[in-house]
Parts: structure tokens; C-alpha cells; sequence
């Protein structure tokens, strides 16, 4: 018996500390990050945004919160109430269940799998179902139209996503995620003469990569400009219309919950995760949590202007950009990066 | 050791209880949604024994891709549910058959393995020392050495069969206005202004 205490009871406590103390902080974060996208949004259209609840409306998201759990939750008749009741609970379940392999450190990772790359692919690919399940309980025309599209544009841009994945880890050698960010500390900048700077990741040699990721990302979470799934001027609020109350804040929550996720894999994979922008005095004290929640508010930043200025596509629009920009782009830089690496013996 | 047991006989009845509930469940979503359940819980099974890289790639590409598109179809069916019940009993026998020739199959490969080990471990290709490299590295070394060509022979049936159901649906309809971007992109840039009289059109 003693072993058992000692091997698993300990140590799996220990990580249920962890991941409530990850979850904790990640959903206050994730409080401000919607305030942000709000205030962003607004300062872009020249608005104040939400500036009555706390100082500078600080404290509008808790305030969101408590009107969203106090309301009343309707559940249609003509719904599939089990799983019309489970589909929110799954989109919040697998987009904070990514977040079990994302290093906010050296060694700050809950659990250091070796194939957490795939991992991550895994989980946000799966984050259709929510929508798909949320979308056919409904019983409703504009839900079910809206879990459609939603499960073709997903489909669609995981592909490239995946061939983006690739290319990076042609680069890397390996699929852990801790080894994506170190094998970022010498690279291209170090040949140039800057080494341990901005310049050896891998934003700079995969630039196209980076951008098709960016992009694809954006159509994954379903943000605008390819928010075709909740379009309000055609499908009233496209899978969610139906739902209201703390099934609606779940929804909201996952989706918040899977963009942070996804603005912290770009951190990652192409902004060299908690690394320092320059490996000299002054930037190499700050620690590299610090380092790693600027990159990926910077990514989150970046989104929300994106939602702020660009116009929504229209479908035919988003899967040629999917199929026929993004997927020929991708895998030609899939073999390119494999020729070049393969050629100059940078291979790992 | 206590603890995998645990966990492999969990896996292991939520997998069997969740494929009875895809061929009896009363509603086709409900079958793939379970179907989906079943996947999961052999992930599950595939990490215990240790291998990580299958359980992930069931995830992506099963449950990620093809049962979405399963899902896609089947929502979109328009069934009635108590005749797709008539055809149950009739078409008992037919699964019977199949689910035994697939079990007889099984006993005969687990069987062989059991019985003479040598004789079934004869075609296996030698595999890397596992405590030096991670599974996936060789699974990769595997595939991309002894066993490329049928690697790449799969990899165009699967090529073959996509360009055949491309070509079998892909219709050509003339007078359908289409947007093409080239000629979009590549107009002048100058924005042209034209007196357009009423009821002749540009």
C-alpha cells in the first residue's frame, strides 16, 4: 500500500493542485482578455466600451458572469435535451483540457507529454463537436445551418494547420512542446550573428507558415473575419440562438478558452515561447512566464484587431481561401523546408 | 501496476458498453456520438500500452475528421426511426455472420501468436530498441525504411479513391456566375466611373 500512496496518491494530488491553481488563473485571465477584445474593439470604432462596472469597467466580465448564472435557462421541447445540456460542457471541457501541455516556463507544464504537439491538434480539432452537438439539439433551422458550416470550415482549416505543424516540426525534430521552444534559442539569428535573439525564431524563416497559421487559426476559434458560424446578419446567433444562461456563458467561456489557447500555441511555435526577445542582461531577469504572457497577448492583440477591421468572408470565399491558398502554400513549404534542411544537413 | 489495471479495465468497459450502444442506440446520433465514445476509450487503451503517437493519431484522424464527417451525413438524414427499427431482425443474421467471421479471424491470429510465437514473430521486421528512441521516432523509422513502398502504395489507393469521388460529383453546370479572383486581382487599379443608361446594362 505504501507505494502506491507514495507513487500515485502524492503525486496525483500534487497535479490536481496544479491544474485548479492553471484553471483558476486562467479563467480570471481569460475575464480581462474579454474585457480587452471589448475595449479593443471599441477604441478601433472610436466607442468608450464597457467603462461603468469597477474603474475603467474593469470589472464588467464578473458582473457578465453573475447575470449569466443568475438568469434562467431555457431548454427548447422540441429539443435533444441530453445533448443539447452536454454540447456546451464538452466546447468548455476540451478547449481548458489544451491547456494541460502548454509550458509557461521551463518546466512549468503540467504534464510534459511527448507528443503534445499532437495533443493540442487533437483537442482543437475536436472542438467541433460543441458546436455540431449544440447545434443539432437545438431543433432549429438557423442552429443546424450554423453546426454545418461549422463542421466544414473546421475541417477544413485543420488540414492546413496540421501541414503547418508539420513544417515546424521538420525543424524541431521532436513533438514535445517544452523541445519546440529550446530549439528555438539557436537558429537563423545565430547564423546571422545575433544568437539567443528574436531573430532565431521561427517566425522569421517559416514567415509563411506563421502567416497561414495565424490565419487558419483565426478560422478554427471561429473569430472574425470567418465567424461564418454565428453571423448575425444571417443565422440570428448561429448555433447558440437557442441557448441562454450558463449554458450560453459556457459556450462564450470555451470559445474565449480556445482562442487563448491558440494565441499561446502561436507563442510557441513561432515566437519563441517563454525565450527572451535578446539573451542579454536586462531582458534575460525577467522571467520567462513574463516573456511568454506578453507574446501571446501580443497574438491576442492581434486578433482582436483583426476582429475590429477586417469584414466577415463569405463561404465560398473561406474554404477557396482554405483549399485553394492555404492547403497548395503549405504543403509546397512542407517539402521546401524539408528539401533545404535536407540539404544543408540543418536536419536534427 | 494496480492503477493501469484500473484504468485499462475502465477503458475497456466503457469501450465495449459504448459499441453495443452505437448498433442498438434508437437515434443515429446518438450511435455516432457513442461510436466517438468508443474511439476515445481505445485512445485511452492505445496510451496505456504505451503508445502515444497511435492514440493521438485515432484522435486526429478518427474522431477528429472522420467521424465529423459522419456525423455531417447522418445529421442531415431525414430517417424515420420506427421503420429503420423494422429492419432490425431482418437484418440480424447478416451482422451475426460478419461479427463471427471478424471474432474467428481474431482467434485464429491471437491464437497462432499464443501457439507458436516464432512462427507468427518470422514476418515481424526488426524494431528499434524502444528505451533509446520514443514510439513515434519508431514508428517512423519503420515506415520510411522496410516498409516504404507499401506506405506509398496506401498512400495512392487513398489518393486514387479521392480524385475518383472528386470526379464522380464535380458537375460543370454553364451560366453559373462564378467570381474568379485572377481576373479580379489583376484588373487595373484605377476605379472606372461609366454613364450608365437606364435598361441597357454596362
Amino acid at each position: 500500500m505504501n507505494g502506491i500512496v507514495e507513487g500515485y496518491l502524492i503525486p496525483g494530488v500534487i497535479m490536481v493542485l496544479q491544474s485548479l491553481l492553471l484553471l483558476v488563473l486562467l479563467l480570471i485571465s481569460i475575464a480581462f482578455i474579454l474585457l480587452a477584445d471589448r475595449k479593443i474593439w471599441a477604441a478601433v470604432q472610436m466607442r468608450r466600451g464597457p467603462n461603468v462596472v469597477g474603474a475603467f469597467g474593469l470589472l464588467q466580465s464578473f458582473a457578465d458572469l453573475l447575470k449569466f448564472v443568475l438568469k434562467e435557462p431555457i431548454i427548447p421541447s422540441g429539443s435533444n435535451k441530453g445533448i443539447f445540456l452536454l454540447a456546451p460542457l464538452v466546447t468548455v471541457t476540451l478547449s481548458l483540457a489544451g491547456w494541460a501541455v502548454i509550458p509557461f516556463a521551463p518546466g512549468w507544464v503540467i504534464a510534459n507529454i511527448n507528443v503534445g504537439i499532437l495533443y493540442l491538434l487533437a483537442i482543437s480539432s475536436l472542438g467541433v463537436y460543441g458546436i455540431i452537438m449544440g447545434g443539432w439539439a437545438s431543433n432549429s433551422k438557423y442552429p443546424f445551418l450554423s453546426s454545418l458550416r461549422a463542421a466544414a470550415q473546421m475541417v477544413s482549416y485543420e488540414v492546413s494547420i496540421g501541414f503547418v505543424l508539420v513544417g515546424v516540426l521538420l525543424c524541431v525534430g521532436s513533438l514535445n512542446i517544452s523541445d519546440i521552444v529550446m530549439s528555438q534559442q539557436t537558429g537563423l539569428g545565430t547564423k546571422l550573428g545575433l544568437p539567443g535573439s528574436f531573430l532565431d525564431w521561427y517566425w522569421l524563416p517559416l514567415l509563411p507558415l506563421f502567416v497561414i497559421f495565424f490565419v487558419s487559426a483565426l478560422a478554427e476559434t471561429n473569430r472574425p473575419p470567418f465567424d461564418l458560424v454565428e453571423a448575425e446578419s444571417e443565422l440570428v446567433a448561429g448555433f447558440m440562438s437557442e441557448y441562454g444562461s450558463t449554458p450560453y456563458m459556457m459556450f462564450m467561456l470555451g470559445e474565449y478558452a480556445s482562442i487563448c489557447l491558440m494565441c499561446a500555441m502561436t507563442a510557441i511555435l513561432f515566437l519563441g515561447g517563454w525565450l527572451p526577445p535578446v539573451n542579454v542582461a536586462p531582458f534575460t531577469w525577467v522571467p520567462g512566464i513574463v516573456w511568454f504572457v506578453l507574446k501571446a497577448c501580443a497574438v491576442f492583440f492581434m486578433f482582436a484587431m483583426v476582429k475590429a477591421f477586417v469584414p466577415r468572408y463569405r463561404y465560398d470565399q473561406l474554404m477557396r481561401l482554405g483549399w485553394k491558398v492555404f492547403l497548395p502554400i503549405s504543403l509546397f513549404m512542407v517539402v521546401a523546408v524539408a528539401a533545404i534542411l535536407q540539404l544543408t544537413g540543418w536536419a536534427p | 501496476m494496480i492503477i493501469q489495471t484500473l484504468f485499462f479495465y475502465l477503458f475497456s468497459a466503457i469501450t465495449i458498453g459504448s459499441a453495443l450502444m452505437v448498433v442498438s442506440a434508437r437515434n443515429p446520433v446518438h450511435s455516432v456520438l457513442f461510436l466517438i465514445l468508443a474511439f476515445f476509450n481505445a485512445a485511452g487503451l492505445f496510451v496505456l500500452l504505451g503508445a502515444e503517437f497511435l492514440a493521438m493519431m485515432l484522435v486526429v484522424v478518427y474522431v477528429g475528421a472522420v467521424a465529423v464527417l459522419f456525423l455531417f451525413v447522418v445529421m442531415m438524414l431525414d430517417v424515420d426511426f420506427v421503420e429503420l427499427r423494422q429492419g432490425f431482425l431482418q437484418y440480424l443474421p447478416i451482422g451475426a455472420l460478419i461479427g463471427f467471421v471478424l471474432l474467428a479471424e481474431l482467434v485464429v491470429v491471437v491464437g497462432g501468436w499464443a501457439f507458436a510465437p516464432q512462427a507468427v514473430g518470422g514476418g515481424a521486421s526488426p524494431i528499434p530498441d524502444l528505451a533509446q528512441v520514443s514510439n513515434t521516432a519508431a514508428i517512423g523509422q519503420l515506415l520510411y525504411t522496410k516498409y516504404i513502398f507499401f506506405f506509398q502504395i496506401a498512400g495512392f489507393v487513398l489518393l486514387v479513391a479521392m480524385i475518383g469521388a472528386i470526379v464522380l460529383t464535380l458537375h460543370h453546370r454553364i451560366g453559373v456566375k462564378r467570381q474568379v479572383i485572377s481576373e479580379q486581382v489583376s484588373r487595373s487599379q484605377k476605379v472606372e466611373l461609366r454613364d450608365v443608361k437606364p435598361g441597357q446594362g454596362v
